[in-house]
């Protein structure tokens, strides 16, 4: 049977975490990291994720201060991390845009290190000269230039990864591209893994392009099981022009799971964590990312506005902006009067879902049939609490998986690349 | 001069490269047992070994007291993730940490990151100062209690104790805020190395420790007035500042050495002065220059750090201790409170109380 890969994101900035809940402690304490990496451990996962951040958001021209905000950096925390885990895979997101290959490479390596070979880089790249106002050479990239500019970061990574011999013999390097002008000699010898696990996010073509020419696993946002299966077959396909085998590339779409005793309660334990990850002010707050526009003086339980989006006013920075404003809108009316449903109510039906509903015989069955049926190579949980919301998933669902031989019982080796069944990268000396 | 001004004692666990956990917690664990304030680890893109703030992460769950001090380079890194590691080092610690600022003074380095060229030596101490400035900012622009929580309004963190820092420096510029809230020592200790004429001033004006290397304890005592005398010009009260003799020290293998003493050479640049003779010698050489009020402490350095800090703690050290000159036990948990310095007011918090006062 083919198995399933698992890893668990520590919840972080965004609006599904839910930190009005009395059982949500810390998002900065190490314990809560501690308490997240080491249920993961205990359920055998692959790895454990965080994401990063680089400038807090800002809308309305203010500070954001609904969901939560603040965190650790990455690479610190997981260094850290290795200290209370023996076999979990440690996944830091760093920006491939304001870092520089010398030095991420570096850091990556130490940390594997130091794990005994479990580091893995979550590759992304920002172009906005808002984020850019806290580096040194600011906003700079155009669109087209954030992806070349990754795909040389991590070629050059690879090479610095690469020179110094399996043996421990450091040995000069140059790499002359485009982007990088860089020479002299790596501090760090090979690390165990050889290469830290490279995991790209993101759905794009150029991201697709991206992961299949270099990266070890793609985090993908979930759809359906149909959805989930027309992507998997179209990264998979990518594959062979680089050489590269299906095995090769993971893919690991972010994933939420409610349990309940029986699929009902589960299914009003979703509306409830709805309801909860929906406040009054963010369903105002939500409607203002589409429209563009001031609606604070709107009711949440009233209905929609009926002025029009403003798609250019620059109302929400640093976070992804909203495609096609005026057709989301078309579409919330349409949902909204159909249903009768106020704008609280129709954020909630519209927005983020939960992807995995039910029972823990119900989840861990449809878990099992996107891996069967090629819809993902396993799934990057994304709990909606901190630090516990992994127990319940890894007490319950863990050992069905186990039971059904979807999922491992026991780490058979010892680093990332061995959890995910991937080789050690080939040495190019 | 006091002469009951207490003892800081500080130690490098660096030495020939080395990538495991295992050998760095040992020697921290070793450094811990001595009551010492920090331990210090050695950085350069210029030399092989691993990244120092990494390291000391990975130490700081397996050790509870001890102070954690890398050395972070300022010339070719980015400001603003400098202070977000250094912060989240404060956090996974519990308030332990502390970074030594240096320098990348080589064209060698600088083709590591192909960037930019060499510079000047006076413009990468300046450039060191003022990224020792923005992270003080940075880890200011968070109040303590910026963090509500208010579920009433649905606030996570009250805004307006976050700032924006705002920075203009003579190479970059930082809007800020961090994103990392304040650490839990508010400010996490911030070391640089005064010895050389162009480092001494950002070293009076931004460290809480500066290092200077004598060969005498009046040669000390005149580095200490002189650091002293540039923070009050800068309007820094002197005694926020620690000023430790750095030592590279050979403790050899017996007690004490026929010939103990100090020792400078070229070959020795850049290590401090150099020490050789028995764990007693040194306990004499540190008893005598800080009875005489010349200096608030060493940062030892040690040849052969298996061997040599294995006799510092339980030889020198357990000496000192046996003279009353040197604590037993820590008697707080962050490196603040081992060095005895005040965990520093919010600039920006205060700056509203004024204005709500004035």
């Amino acid at each position: 049977m083919k198995q399933m890969h698992l890893a668990a994101h520590f919840p972080g900035v965004n609006s599904t975490t839910v930190w009005a809940d009395p059982r949500s402690r810390s998002q900065i304490d190490f314990a809560s990291f501690e308490h997240l990496a080491r249920t993961a451990e205990r359920g055998r996962f692959d790895f454990f994720f965080l994401a990063e951040g680089l400038r807090l958001r800002e809308h309305n021209g203010r500070i954001h201060d609904l969901d939560v905000v603040g965190r650790p950096e990455s690479l610190t925390v997981l260094n850290a991390l290795a200290a209370v885990t023996d076999r979990l895979g440690l996944a830091a997101t760093v920006n491939a845009t304001f870092n520089e290959p010398y030095e991420l490479a570096r850091r990556l390596a130490t940390l594997d290190h130091l794990s005994g070979g479990r580091a893995a880089w979550n590759v992304v790249t920002s172009s906005d000269a808002f984020t850019g106002e806290n580096f040194r050479r600011g906003g700079y990239l155009d669109r087209a230039d954030r992806y070349t500019r990754a795909a040389e970061f991590v070629s050059t990574a690879r090479e610095l990864w690469d020179s110094w011999t399996p043996d421990g013999t450091s040995r000069p390097f140059a790499h002359s591209g485009q982007h990088f002008e860089v020479s002299g000699e790596f501090t760090v010898p090979r690390s165990p893994q050889g290469h830290p696990v490279v995991i790209q996010a993101g759905d794009s073509d150029e991201g697709r392009e991206f992961a299949a020419s270099a990266a070890d696993v793609i985090f993908t946002r979930h759809g359906t099981l149909e959805a989930g299966r027309v992507f998997y077959a179209d990264v998979k396909e990518r594959l062979a022009k680089y050489g590269r085998q299906p095995d090769d590339l993971k893919i690991m779409p972010g994933v939420t799971v409610v349990l309940g005793d029986t699929d009902a309660e589960a299914q009003q334990n979703a509306a409830e964590i709805r309801r909860q990850q929906v406040s009054p002010q963010n369903a105002i707050l939500a409607l203002e990312q589409v429209w563009g526009r001031d609606l604070s003086s709107y009711d949440p339980d009233g209905p929609l506005p009926d002025i029009e989006p403003d798609p250019d006013s620059g109302l929400v920075k640093g976070r992804v902006r909203v495609a096609d404003p005026l057709a989301v809108a078309a579409r919330w009316r349409a949902l909204s009067a159909a249903k009768g449903l106020s704008i609280r109510q129709t954020v909630i039906e519209s927005t983020a879902r939960q992807s995995f509903i039910g029972s823990p015989q119900s989840v861990a069955a449809e878990l099992e049939t996107f891996v069967s049926t090629d819809a993902a190579d396993g799934f990057i949980l994304v709990p909606h609490l901190t630090p516990g919301g992994l127990d319940d998933f890894v007490d319950r669902v863990v050992p069905l998986l186990q039971e059904r031989g979807a999922f491992r019982s026991e780490y058979t080796g010892s680093t990332l690349r061995s959890h995910l069944g991937l080789a050690e990268p080939v040495w190019k000396g | 001069m006091s002469a009951t001004r207490p003892l800081h004692l500080a130690a490098e666990i660096g030495g020939p490269p080395r990538y495991d956990a295992d050998s760095h917690v040992a020697l921290a664990r070793l450094a811990e047992q001595g009551a010492l304030d920090f331990v210090t680890l050695g950085d350069s893109f210029a030399r092989p070994g691993p990244d120092a703030l990494a390291v000391l992460a990975r130490v700081a769950p397996a050790t509870t007291r001890i102070g954690l001090v890398p050395t972070v380079t300022t010339t070719h890194t980015e400001p603003f993730h400098v202070s977000s590691a250094v912060a989240t080092l404060d956090w996974v610690s519990g308030g332990r940490a502390g970074w030594h600022a240096d320098v990348s003074t080589t064209e060698a380095e600088a083709r590591l990151f192909g960037r930019r060229g060499a510079a000047p030596a006076a413009a990468l101490w300046q450039e060191a100062g003022e990224t020792a400035d923005v992270g003080a900012r940075l880890w200011d622009s968070w109040e303590d209690d910026a963090e509500i929580r208010d579920v009433a309004t649905g606030r996570f963190i009250d805004r307006d104790k976050l700032h924006y820092v705002d920075f203009e420096g003579s190479t970059f510029s930082v809007r800020g805020p961090a994103i990392v809230p304040r650490p839990p020592q508010g400010r996490p200790v911030t070391v640089f190395d005064g010895t050389g004429g162009p480092a001494r001033e950002s070293a009076a004006r931004y460290a809480d420790v500066v290092y200077v290397r004598a060969t005498s304890p009046e040669q000390a005592a005149s580095l200490r007035a002189d650091v002293r005398r540039i923070a009050a010009a800068h309007g820094r009260d002197p005694d926020t500042l620690r000023v430790l003799v750095a030592l590279t020290v050979d403790l050899g293998d017996a007690e004490t050495a026929p010939e103990p003493g100090l020792e400078s050479g070229p070959q020795l640049a850049g290590r401090g002065t150099y020490f050789r003779g028995g764990p007693v010698d040194l306990a004499e050489l540190i008893t005598q220059w800080h009875r005489g009020g010349a200096v608030d402490g060493f940062h030892l350095t040690p040849i052969t750090p298996e061997r040599d800090l294995e006799r510092i703690v339980n030889g020198t050290v357990a000496l000192l201790q046996h003279r009353s000159l040197f604590r037993t036990f820590y008697p707080g948990g962050t490196l603040r409170e081992h060095l005895r310095l005040a965990r520093p007011a919010n600039r920006y918090a205060h700056a509203r109380t004024a204005g709500a006062t004035s």
